[in-house]
């Protein structure tokens, strides 16, 4: 049953990353280089909708709590964060949307694949020495929410309640997502019309 | 032209909230250190060890929080690993479904091309470069876009928060010294 759910949910994400630019290079260096922020109002929209359905489902019932997985904090998620933000740039490319492209038959997305399992694969490799360093080590409560979830495994941050300050917060994404122009600056005049 | 952000953000919402709702949050950085771990398990055998409780690995990566990972490099049919190959023919299908990408686009994206000209060799040492980088820092921070900023966020996760911080410190002044062009 879980591998059926594996590839439903599977089939429709990949599809769902292809149809909205997110892995083509142009819509991701657009957005980036704050010239074009369509895709951002599209990410912004997903993470209030995907938050709103969430946080309503678990208050009435519908949604597991225990499906949440929150992941731990430490300095070395922001460290990372940097490193994939860098490369995410350069590549336009991320893991999810680079394996997507690579199917779509861009070839420079293959180059991102082949170069991510090689990083990977050195990650794994440096790992005793991350672990050593200190910087895997739980911040501020390791994994934790903003708020505190009622029913869930994870400790909150502070004691407002988790469920509501996640629709709060989700309703906050989608104001912003509408709120947000397409584009900061106007068009130079100069410049070809974006497709 | 990609879908109206209004549909596409409603329908990339419906799958992050799907996926919670019917398994757990969506995530694939991890499933590159999995097919890391096929690869390696087949070209020498001892990498992965079946335990009376479980799984090991002489890798300290893959063993630990109790070998979860050295399960999955023993298990490639599993949940994590089958997803992100639904994902990438469902990417394939997508594509073909609007006619195919053009033989141009295919070979360098068009804002490449617009600011840093038609040579294939640039482009791919910049995108086999940038995958290194962003599966390095995925993995040191235990996530990457989709488990973090995505997932993350969308469960008003603290590290997501830190996550998509640091990502946007980084991408967008990057971004902006690259691209002086729009394409």
């Amino acid at each position: 049953m879980s591998i059926i759910l594996a590839i439903l949910i599977g089939l429709a994400f990949g599809i769902v990353l292809d149809r909205i630019g997110a892995s083509n290079p142009t819509w991701i260096g657009r957005m980036l280089s704050l010239k074009n922020l369509h895709l951002m109002k599209t990410i912004l929209l997903a993470i209030g909708t995907g938050s709103v359905l969430m946080f309503a489902g678990q208050m009435l019932g519908l949604v597991e709590v225990g499906h949440m997985s929150v992941k731990t904090a430490y300095a070395g998620v922001f460290l990372g964060g940097l490193l994939l933000g860098a490369g995410w740039a350069l590549s336009g490319y991320c893991p999810g949307t680079g394996v997507v492209a690579a199917a779509s038959g861009r070839r420079d997305a293959l180059f991102f694949v082949a170069g991510g399992l090689l990083g990977a694969a050195a990650y794994m490799v440096t790992y005793p020495a991350w672990k050593a360093s200190g910087l895997l080590d739980a911040i501020a409560g390791g994994k934790v929410t903003l708020g505190t979830v009622p029913g869930a495994r994870y400790d909150g941050l502070s004691a407002l309640p988790g469920d509501v300050l996640g629709i709060v917060l989700g309703l906050i994404f989608i104001a912003v997502a509408f709120a947000l122009p397409e584009r900061l600056s106007r068009e130079p005049a100069a410049m070809q019309p974006a497709e | 032209m990609p879908l109206n952000w209004k549909t596409g953000g409603l329908l990339l919402g419906l799958v992050f909230f799907a996926a919670v709702l019917l398994v757990k949050p969506i995530g694939v950085s991890t499933q590159f250190v999995i097919l890391d771990g096929i690869v390696a398990d087949a070209v020498s055998a001892d990498l992965v060890t079946k335990t009376e409780d479980g799984y090991s690995s002489t890798n300290a990566y893959l063993d630990k929080s109790g070998g979860k990972y050295a399960k999955s490099v023993a298990n490639p049919f599993n949940y994590g690993f089958i997803f992100v190959l639904a994902m990438a023919l469902g990417g394939f299908l997508s594509v073909i479904a609007r006619g195919g990408l053009s033989a141009r686009e295919r070979r360098i994206p068009a804002l490449w091309r617009a600011n840093f000209g038609d040579s294939p060799a640039k482009r791919y040492a910049a995108a086999f470069v940038g995958g290194f980088v962003v599966l390095y820092g995925a993995r040191l921070a235990g996530g990457c876009t989709s488990g973090h900023m995505m997932s993350g966020m969308m469960q008003t996760s603290l590290s997501g928060y830190i996550f998509a911080l640091g990502a946007f410190a980084a991408a967008v002044p990057v971004s902006l010294m690259l691209f002086k062009k729009e394409a």
